[in-house]
Order: C-alpha cells, then structure tokens, then sequence
C-alpha cells in the first residue's frame, strides 16, 4: 500500500459523509425551506397582528383569573355527559368494527368485494375528522348527544377497524389450520380460531380509542353535538373568561385521568 | 381394550378473560347499569332522532351530484389547508428540537425536565380546536389562527417523541464521545444526533400528514383552510357543494397518508 493509498483510507480529517452526499443532504434541505418558507408568504399573514401578540395573551390571561370556581357545579352535568358521549361511542364502535376488520383483513375476508368495501369503510372514515362527522350528524339528528356519538364512532370505526384488521393478518396460521382439520365451519374457525389471538389488541385499542374520544368529545360541542364543548363555546363567545379557565381546568383533569386509567389498563392486558 | 374412563364428547369454549363467573357476570351486569344509567341521563329526543333516518335521505338527495362550479373556492380553501400543514410541520420540527432535548431525563437537569414535560402535557392535553379558538380571539379570524394551532400540535407531539428517543438511546456511544472530551454541544451533534434522526425524520413526516388532517377541521372554528369553507356551506345547506369538499379531504388525506407511509419506507 502506497502513502497515498493510506492517507485516503485513514485521513486526518474525519468526515462521516462524502462530497456527493453532503450535497444530496443540503439539497433536501433547501428544497424544504424553500417549500416552507413559500407556504408561509403564500398565507397572507398579518404580521402587524404579532405586535401585540404579547398583550393579547396577557390580557387574556389576566382575565382568567382567578377562575369562577362558583361554576363548577353547572358544568359537572355537560363534563359527565362529555364522558358518556365517548364511552358510548367506543361501545358502539366495539361492535361495529368487529365485522369490518375481519372483511378488511386480507387472510379472512371471503372475497375481493368485500375486502375492497371494508378498506373503503375504514379509508373514508379516517380521512373525515370527528368534527366534520358532527357536522354531518347535526344536520341528520339535530343538535344534541346523539349527533356526538354517531360522531365518534364513524371516525373509530377507521382507527380499530385498520387495527384490528392488521392484528388478524398476522395470526398464527397455524392455529388456524387445526380448527379447520376439526371440519369446523367457516363461523367456527373465525370464532375459536382467529378470534381468540387477536382479543387482547381488540380491547387495548378499545381502551386506547376510549381515552382518545375523551379529548375529542370536549369539542363536539362547538358544532352542536352536545358535551362540555357548548358551554365552553358559549362562555368563550360571551367573553366570560374565569368560567371558561374553570372549564380548561376540568377538561385537562378528566382528559389527564382518561389517559392515565387508559394506561394502566392497557399494560394489564397487554 | 377397555378405556379408563369416558372422554368427555363435548368441548365448551372457555371464557376468553375473567375466569371468575362471579367476576364475569358482575361485570356484565355493571356493564348494563352503565348503560342504563348513561342513556337516562343524556335526555336524548327520541322523536328528533326518529327523524333521523328520513332527513339523512334527504341530505343524501340533495348531495348529489355533487356541485363542482365553485372549484375555485375549493382549491383555494385546499391549498390554504396544505400551506398551513407544511408550514406548521416545518416550523414546529425546528421548535420541537429544544423542548425535546429539554423534556429527556437524561440530558436536562431536574428542573428543566420538569418544566418542558409539563409544557408538553398541557399543549398535548387540549384538542386542536380548543387551542385553535384562543388563536382565533387572540389573532383574528384567518390562516394564522391555523397556523399558530398546528404548530403548538406539533412542537407537543414532535419533542415528546424526540425526548422519549432519547431516553431509550444507547448511553455507550454518549460515554466514548464524552470521552474524547467533546462539548456538550459536540455532544449532542455526534453522539446524540445520530442516533435519534431517522427516527426524528419519520415522526415530522407522520406528524405533515396528521397537520394536514387537523388543517381540514380548525376553519371550523374560523381558523383558516378548507373547513372554513366546508362549515358556510353546512350553515347554507349547500350539501352538494359539502360533498365535493368532503370528497377533496378525502383525497387530500388519503394522498397525503400515501406519500408520508413512502417516505417513512424509504427512510427506515
């Protein structure tokens, strides 16, 4: 080995990249600030807003305090109903997407069709947020609990269903093959069979989802779809500051406790 | 040849959880009391929901087809609400990266930890829209509302999960680099940095399509984008015109959830 062939393979300079990649690397980064930087000219933002940004927020939190704890008491029937209309929902949900997964699991589906049906369900009712579902249920049920849980549950559906559905497909075949070689029927073999290995994903994503819709149920309100969400929309608008604080504060506690119960649970299923 | 005993001829499926049948049926039946209890108390109107089914139909009726003559408002709100996701996703990566370092055990002193982990609780807590109408009171009506929301998303989710990284990283290559006696922001650079980019790279990639999701529903409250748009026409009982926006989000979520689930398959 020449000197020149030692001073190219141990350098006295180290560098973890070559030339080329060095460039591929600032190239990427300057074709994301640039994409970046004209989103945000293209916004049309007032910047003159950011002056007194600081005040603003200042102010308003001046105005929150201290929180009209006399409140409370009024806002314990939307907060409960708030929890129901999640739980509800995420029951709902359970058994509704049950049947979906198991047509959009690729290894159980009975056909084509109805693989393509289960992934479109589950596609379209991802991609539409839980506040536009509440929109939509509004306008069917009128305003009220029942728009807020159809709400939920035709967003979870996508979620536990996509899943669920991820979970069967990657059973064990084997145990499969054996109920059939019992000469079980089709019903038979998905019940004792499929079922049974993916139930603990089933219940922890219920339980997942459930602590989800917790946070999402608080705003269903703002559209019509009941909850603590209306009161706090109405407070908000009448610029009653120290009830909406109360509001803010009952919301991070039970949204805190939802996800925390959520955890505790999962990790003993799981 | 004669059997010992009789095998049992049946088999009954044995119960999937609770053992327990005292514990089962318990459960079960406080399962039926929730139900009870929380359908009494939500006071819900029967005969509006009976009607339900009929105004459904003709909500459906009245979709289709769907009216694409405004396609100007249309693409205008869309691309109002992918500005917002990209700016918001690029911004929010950049911020997350000092909260994150902050929100690690075992990088930031005590205090420190303590502080951005509660910052990022609080933020991760309140939904989108919540935090989306104090923008709106704060800065008016408009994009920037969006903008400020999705960002304050993203900082929370991007540095819990830069934090979490490096909680879980290999605390080997932090000792060697250490020992070459590097500053802590040498640290950082060539002990820490390469051990969480990848990883960093696909949660900020997960976290532009999970933007332009939220970009679709913040308008609602007045905070700019395409849900602006798609709440008027709800109030107008535009259904056509909400339909041909509500099969643009679909679109727009499915394109970008295709492109974010490329780009973390390329990545890893």
């Amino acid at each position: 080995m020449t000197a020149a062939d030692m001073a190219n393979r141990y350098p006295e300079v180290w560098h973890r990249f070559d030339v080329r990649q060095t460039v591929v690397h600032w190239l990427w980064f300057a074709g994301i600030v640039f994409v970046a930087g004209w989103s945000v000219r293209h916004l049309d933002i007032t910047w003159i807003y950011f002056l007194d940004a600081h005040v603003q927020v200042g102010d308003l939190l001046s105005r929150m305090y201290p929180p009209a704890w006399g409140h409370t008491g009024k806002i314990m029937t939307p907060l409960i109903e708030t929890v129901h209309i999640a739980t509800l929902g995420t029951i709902v949900t359970f058994v509704i997407s049950i049947p979906i997964a198991f047509m959009s699991a690729r290894n159980v589906t009975p056909n084509a069709a109805t693989w393509f049906v289960g992934r479109f369900i589950l596609v379209a009712s991802r991609s539409i947020n839980t506040v536009v579902w509440a929109l939509i249920f509004v306008a069917i049920f009128g305003p009220g609990v029942m728009a807020g849980i159809w709400a939920i549950t035709m967003r979870s559906i996508g979620f536990m269903g996509k899943l669920i559905a991820e979970a069967i497909e990657e059973i064990d075949e084997g145990t499969v093959e054996a109920i059939e070689a019992t000469g079980a029927s089709r019903m038979k073999v998905l019940l004792v069979g499929v079922l049974p290995q993916v139930l603990p994903v089933i219940y922890g994503t219920t339980v997942y989802r459930w602590d989800i819709n917790i946070r999402e149920s608080t705003v269903l309100g703002f559209v019509g779809a009941g909850g603590i969400g209306i009161e706090l929309y109405s407070s908000i608008n009448l610029f009653n500051w120290q009830q909406v604080a109360v509001m803010l504060i009952a919301i991070f506690a039970v949204v805190v406790v939802s996800e925390f119960v959520s955890a505790i649970t999962r990790r003993r299923i799981t | 040849m004669n059997h010992p005993t009789a095998w049992p001829t049946t088999w009954r499926r044995p119960p999937m959880f609770v053992a327990n049948p005292t514990l089962r049926f318990g459960g079960w039946f406080l399962f039926a009391a929730y139900l009870a209890w929380s359908v009494d108390s939500l006071n819900i109107d029967w005969t509006r929901v009976a009607q339900g089914l009929p105004r459904a139909g003709d909500m459906l009726n009245r979709m289709f087809p769907p009216d694409i003559s405004r396609w100007d408002l249309l693409v205008r709100g869309v691309v109002e609400s992918v500005e917002m996701a990209v700016a918001a996703t690029f911004i929010g990566m950049i911020l997350a990266v000092p909260l994150g370092l902050c929100g690690a055990a075992n990088l930031a002193p005590r205090p420190v930890y303590l502080a951005a982990r509660t910052l990022i609780v609080l933020s991760r807590t309140f939904h989108e829209v919540i935090i989306a109408i104090f923008f709106v009171k704060v800065f008016g009506f408009g994009p920037l509302a969006g903008l400020l929301t999705l960002i304050v998303a993203s900082v929370s989710f991007i540095s819990k999960m830069i934090a979490e990284d490096i909680e879980n990283m290999n605390m080997g290559q932090i000792e060697a680099v250490r020992a070459t006696g590097a500053s802590f922001p040498k640290l950082l650079i060539y002990a820490v940095q390469p051990q969480i980019l990848p990883r960093y790279l696909g949660v900020c990639i997960y976290r532009l399509d999970a933007n332009l999701r939220h970009s679709t529903v913040v308008g609602i409250v007045g905070a700019g984008g395409i849900g602006m748009t798609l709440s008027a026409t709800f109030k107008r009982y535009d259904y056509d015109f909400s339909l041909t926006i509500l099969l643009a989000i679909m679109a727009l979520v499915f394109l970008g959830e295709f492109f974010s689930n490329w780009i973390r398959g390329r990545l890893r």
